[in-house]
């Protein structure tokens, strides 16, 4: 259900909850699925005791994946032409996180899209940008 | 990294749409996928970065025979003499930043190749990590015919020390 540029303002957010409780499980599953297999991401008793980290925390691909899906579901399918972002505080398991686009700029058949996540406590772990066709 | 062959597999797409919690029939399901406007499978817009899977000299793979560094008997499997985890331990740091440009919709079928190129480095000094090392590359992931299907680009960081928490991380 693409977006139609006459239905949006500047200012329109669409917000989504992405993942609640994040499992240690489905970051194993996101190594397995994009091939890095970092073991930062894995491997408890590396990253507590080699790299000095509390705990093993997602891929910020995974974040950005997750984020996408908001981003996809509000714009329609096939029609980001830009996504970026940038990983701003990492991501533990259990972290429960929500994404939101705000609408920045319509016109020309694009419209044009601040990208935020936050986590459980409000803290921004990815901050972005998105362009996607718009009818 | 430079990958010859990224084949585009509709198996690879449902694992990795999985992965990141997004069933949608449009990475899952190719019936209910030739209804949507795409007109039939397509990958979901972070998919390219497991183009990994594909370069054979990827360093965040183990690799029979080879040394790895996570842990085994012992808490890694490589002994270095450096101080601290480096933040990124020995992989290659952490990932700062990540931006796509899409031309067109990627496609089981697509056999895709990738080619980055180095770009600018620089230096900040960190409140929480110390002094950080930025690099960026470009990848372009071009199709069969040559075209320009992504362009990705990526910038990572390497850290002097882990990066200190706000608070303690509860799991």
């Amino acid at each position: 259900m693409p977006l139609k540029a006459s239905q949006l303002k500047i200012g329109d957010t669409h917000s989504a909850r992405l993942v609640e409780d994040l499992k240690r499980t489905q970051i194993v599953q996101y190594a397995g699925s994009s091939g890095d297999y970092n073991p930062l991401h894995t491997d408890e008793i590396f990253t507590t005791q080699v790299a000095g980290y509390p705990s093993v925390f997602a891929h910020g691909m995974l974040t950005m994946g997750m984020t996408g899906k908001m981003l996809t579901d509000y714009v329609g399918d096939a029609r980001l032409t830009k996504y970026g972002v940038r990983f701003t505080s990492q991501v533990w398991p259990g972290d429960t996180l929500d994404a939101t686009a705000t609408v920045t700029e319509v016109g020309g058949g694009i419209a044009k899209f601040d990208v935020k996540t936050v986590n459980q406590n409000g803290v921004e772990v990815l901050s972005g940008y998105a362009e996607a066709r718009v009818d | 990294m430079a990958v010859k062959d990224f084949p585009v597999e509709a198996s690879h797409i449902l694992m990795f749409a999985r992965s990141i919690g997004d069933e949608n029939v449009v990475y899952t399901d190719a019936e209910a996928a030739k209804q949507t406007e795409a007109g039939g499978i397509i990958a979901p817009p972070t998919f390219v970065q497991a183009s990994a899977q594909f370069d054979p000299d990827y360093v965040l793979r183990p690799k029979p025979g080879q040394p790895w560094f996570g842990s085994g008997g012992k808490a890694t499997g490589i002994t270095r003499a450096t101080s601290g985890g480096g933040g990124g331990g020995n992989g290659g740091g952490l990932h700062a930043e990540q931006h796509y440009e899409y031309h067109r919709p990627v496609r089981p079928g697509d056999v895709l190749t990738a080619k980055t190129f180095p770009g600018k480095t620089w230096e900040k000094e960190g409140k929480r990590s110390g002094k950080l090392v930025f690099s960026e590359s470009v990848t372009e992931y071009r199709d069969q015919k040559g075209e320009l299907v992504v362009t990705a680009r990526g910038v990572g960081v390497r850290t002097e020390r882990p990066v200190e928490q706000p608070a303690p991380a509860k799991a």
